[in-house]
């Protein structure tokens, strides 16, 4: 098992993510964004940052970096792609996934560890029973999810909301527990497909004990198994 | 060389959290009569005489508005 994370001018998360990877027993590599050789990579991963200073909007720059015409085949070929934080942001602009991420009510950057609720979903990125309730920390200015209405009811119709924020016992407090705003309280949510990810907590940074918790290594795991079933 | 204004917003129903902070701190600082405030982005364009309207569209399609959450109206300012 491979992974491939992608560095945009301005990625900040890139090594956290091969120091996640390796940590669990996996193979990473680099991939940088004029690059347009997929090859060899069974996963990619979009890391967190400020791709192109955020320019214009989060992502809206970096989707037209020439790996991003690949990352878009990859994903219609029904290969795996996690986008995290700012990968997340991109992969909304590159319309891989629905919607968009607006700044955070309140006005403030959000960094601190959050509760998120695993929900029954279609993605292949996590394997957990619906309802288990993870810490895994935020860190992000532009975290506050929007879609249209019909969007919204299409991606609970197709269990595409992966993880949504929570209390720490699991429950949604009234009026809603998105310390971003986001809408339905969503965090993460997948494509129609279930192979393409996007988040905006970041997992990779909680898989050894060292850091704080081991809470994000389930979605790395569950990617690595899923794609030895379809290999085998 | 022609010149465009383009004014990119918010569409209807979309959120805008800085327009809502900038509304509560004018109501804050007195002015009751403020209903409401919307914050967006002012751009200016230079290109090439005879560059057609559809291709500013296409370029504020692409990347200068993200359709899903913003609307954008193109203003024509002349000779640069």
């Amino acid at each position: 098992m491979r992974f491939g994370v992608v560095i945009f001018p301005g990625s900040n998360c890139e090594q956290d993510v091969i120091h996640a990877v390796n940590h669990l027993g996996h193979e990473a590599g680099y991939i940088w964004h004029g690059d347009t050789d997929l090859s060899g990579f069974d996963a990619i991963v979009l890391p967190g940052g400020f791709a192109y200073g955020d320019y214009i909007r989060c992502g809206a720059v970096a989707r037209f970096s020439p790996v991003m015409a690949e990352v878009v085949r990859f994903a219609e070929a029904g290969k795996p792609i996690i986008g995290i934080c700012n990968g997340f942001q991109i992969l909304a602009e590159a319309h891989l996934l629905p919607g968009a991420l607006l700044r955070n009510v309140g006005l403030k950057f959000l960094c601190k560890t959050v509760s998120l609720r695993a929900e029954e979903s279609i993605c292949d990125w996590l394997d957990v029973p619906a309802g288990t309730v993870l810490r895994v920390p935020i860190n992000h200015n532009e975290g506050n999810y929007i879609c249209d209405a019909e969007t919204l009811e299409r991606l609970k119709a197709n269990s595409q909301i992966v993880l949504r924020y929570c209390e720490s016992d699991g429950s949604t407090a009234p009026g809603g527990s998105a310390p971003n705003g986001a809408l339905d309280d969503i965090a993460g949510i997948c494509n129609e497909r279930g192979n393409v990810f996007g988040l905006m907590p970041h997992p990779e940074r909680v898989v050894d004990p060292l850091s704080g918790g081991t809470d994000g290594a389930v979605f790395f795991t569950a990617i690595a198994k899923h794609v030895a079933e379809v290999a085998s | 060389m022609a010149r465009f204004e383009i004014y990119v917003t918010y569409k209807k129903g979309i959120f805008d959290p800085p327009g809502a902070t900038a509304e509560r701190a004018l109501q804050n600082l007195g002015y009751s009569e403020v209903a409401q405030v919307k914050i967006g982005k002012y751009i200016q364009l230079e290109v090439a005489d005879g560059t057609s309207a559809a291709r500013i569209r296409e370029m504020c399609d692409k990347l200068l508005a993200n359709p899903v959450i913003e609307d954008y109206r193109i203003e024509t300012v002349g000779e640069a």
